[in-house]
């Protein structure tokens, strides 16, 4: 068995959490977490042992718009590994206003079957 | 001369919780000054993750965070002026501010200061050296790339680890550019934990503690930094100087409330928060004056902002209805 810490980047108290971890039948299994204050900790630190994912966010270019970028981010935290893929397709994306809060912008970024969606009106 | 009940200086977060509550708690005249073309304040450059988990019960970003405001704004009656910049405030209660269609003087009963704040600049740091161009303060340069869409350089060094650099060495990262790294003149960053695991260990940038820059180099444009490890005494230790090449800086080292205002209509001040004094439940020193938000003092979290800009919106309002005594 292994320990590993982890910090929750869940909200701001950033717990430092324990998790016992170790290989069964060729699979990373999770024994035992520690140091959370919440039930959401739990969830992040199991899932930052077995595959870490973060929400994503950054802007597209929108024409017509107030400013000249629209922000946007993962409808849900994504694979870290995918980051840089997603980024890709969001630096080539581009909109037209009027678009609202909660559109979507790229649909299934990276192959990650997560969307991309608008921050605000635009 | 417009007449109004309860007049609000800025319209990000803490103005647009403080009308809100006007609103609800029986004042009908409410106008919201704003100086940018939008509302919400800092809110609209801090695209990321993490506001609103206490206030909305949801996890948000600040573009997120300031349209759900905005939208609760829709149908309470509560007027807005953007792109309208006060130039004063007097203790009678008289706004003066110049809006596209010139000088506008507005009289209010009660008056509420939600500027915000602004960030302390280089002029504040002692740092020797030229003045080239590809200095930025984190939040200037956060706003050019969030907003204005323009990359202020391709090798950044990032000097003091407040969250708005470390959330800036992501953005800029994440936007195809290199951070040489984050430098920290103390033993510790003073930037939340969760900050510097996601935006500086999840990209591997380094974050050197007790190192400081003693010069920024270039004549034109920044070519470099010279950093150095410092001592208890926060003095450069010599022997332990080191040239970083970059063409960017950016500065974060903290932020002080927004007052020329306040300072101008004579409000008392208070030295430790530098924001005005608190008189109680947010009043200022002049009656029927509040302050709320970052220009009251700093805070960490929006929610907080949020949830005091409500006290202050109605005390703002028992005032207007001569509840609040002088
Ligand atoms: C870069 C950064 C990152 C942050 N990250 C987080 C985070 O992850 N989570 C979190 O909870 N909090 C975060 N915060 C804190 C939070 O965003 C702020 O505390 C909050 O936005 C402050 O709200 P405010 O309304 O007081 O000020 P602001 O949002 O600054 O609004 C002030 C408004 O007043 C206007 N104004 C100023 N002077 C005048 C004038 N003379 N006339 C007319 N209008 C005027 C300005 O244009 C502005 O719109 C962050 C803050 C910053 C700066
Ligand atoms: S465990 Fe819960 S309280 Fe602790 S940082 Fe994570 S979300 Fe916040």
């Amino acid at each position: 068995m292994e320990t590993s810490k982890v910090i929750c980047v869940v909200c701001p108290n950033g717990c430092e959490i324990s998790v016992d971890h170790e290989i069964q039948d060729n699979e990373l299994k999770v024994l035992n977490i520690t140091g959370n204050k919440c039930e959401r900790g739990e969830k992040y630190a199991e899932s930052e042992i077995i595959c870490p994912v973060r929400t994503l966010t950054s802007t597209v270019a929108i024409a017509d718009g107030m400013f000249p970028r629209l922000p946007v981010k993962s409808a849900e935290p994504i694979p870290k590994a995918s980051m840089m893929e997603a980024m890709k397709e969001i630096r080539k994306k581009k909109v037209t206003a009027p678009v609202f809060m909660g559109d979507v912008i790229i649909s299934n970024v990276a192959g990650t079957g997560i969307d991309i969606i608008a921050e605000k009106n635009g | 001369m417009i007449n109004v009940d309860v007049a609000i200086v800025g319209g990000g977060p803490a103005g647009l919780a403080a009308a809100i509550e006007c609103r609800n708690s029986g004042c009908e005249n409410i106008l919201i000054l704003e100086r940018d073309k939008i509302l919400g304040g800092i809110l609209n450059q801090c695209i990321h993750a993490g506001f609103g988990l206490s206030f909305y019960k949801e996890e948000l970003t600040g573009p997120e965070f300031a349209q759900r405001q905005i939208n609760e704004l829709k149908g309470t009656g509560i007027k807005v002026m953007t792109d309208t910049m006060v130039l004063s405030v007097s203790q009678e209660k008289v706004i003066t501010a110049c809006s596209v269609e010139g000088l506008v003087e507005i009289q209010a009963k009660a008056i509420i200061l939600a500027m915000g704040c602004r960030e302390r600049t280089r002029g504040m740091l002692r740092i020797s050296g030229t003045r080239p161009s590809g200095i930025y303060t984190a939040g200037t340069a956060q706003r050019l790339v969030n907003v204005e869409g323009y990359m202020p350089g391709k090798e950044v060094v990032i000097l003091g680890s407040g969250d708005i650099g470390l959330i800036m060495a992501r953005r800029m990262t994440l936007e195809g550019a290199h951070v040489q790294g984050v430098y920290e003149i103390m033993p510790k960053s003073n930037g939340l934990k969760r900050n510097i695991v996601q935006c500086l260990d999840d990209f591997g940038i380094p974050l050197h503690l007790n190192t400081t820059a003693i010069e920024i180099h270039g004549k034109e444009r920044v070519i470099g930094v010279t950093v150095a490890r410092v001592n208890q005494n926060l003095q450069p230790i010599e022997g332990t100087e080191e040239f970083i090449p970059c063409d960017t800086v950016l500065l974060s080292v903290g932020l002080i409330p927004e007052n020329e205002l306040s300072l101008g209509c004579g409000i008392v001040m208070d030295p430790k928060t530098r924001g005005p004094k608190d008189y109680g439940a947010f009043a200022t020193s002049v009656p029927g004056i509040f302050a709320c938000g970052n220009a009251h003092h700093v805070y960490d979290l929006v929610d907080n902002v949020a949830k005091d800009a409500i006290k202050v919106g109605r005390t703002a309002s028992e005032f207007v209805r001569g509840e609040v005594s002088e």
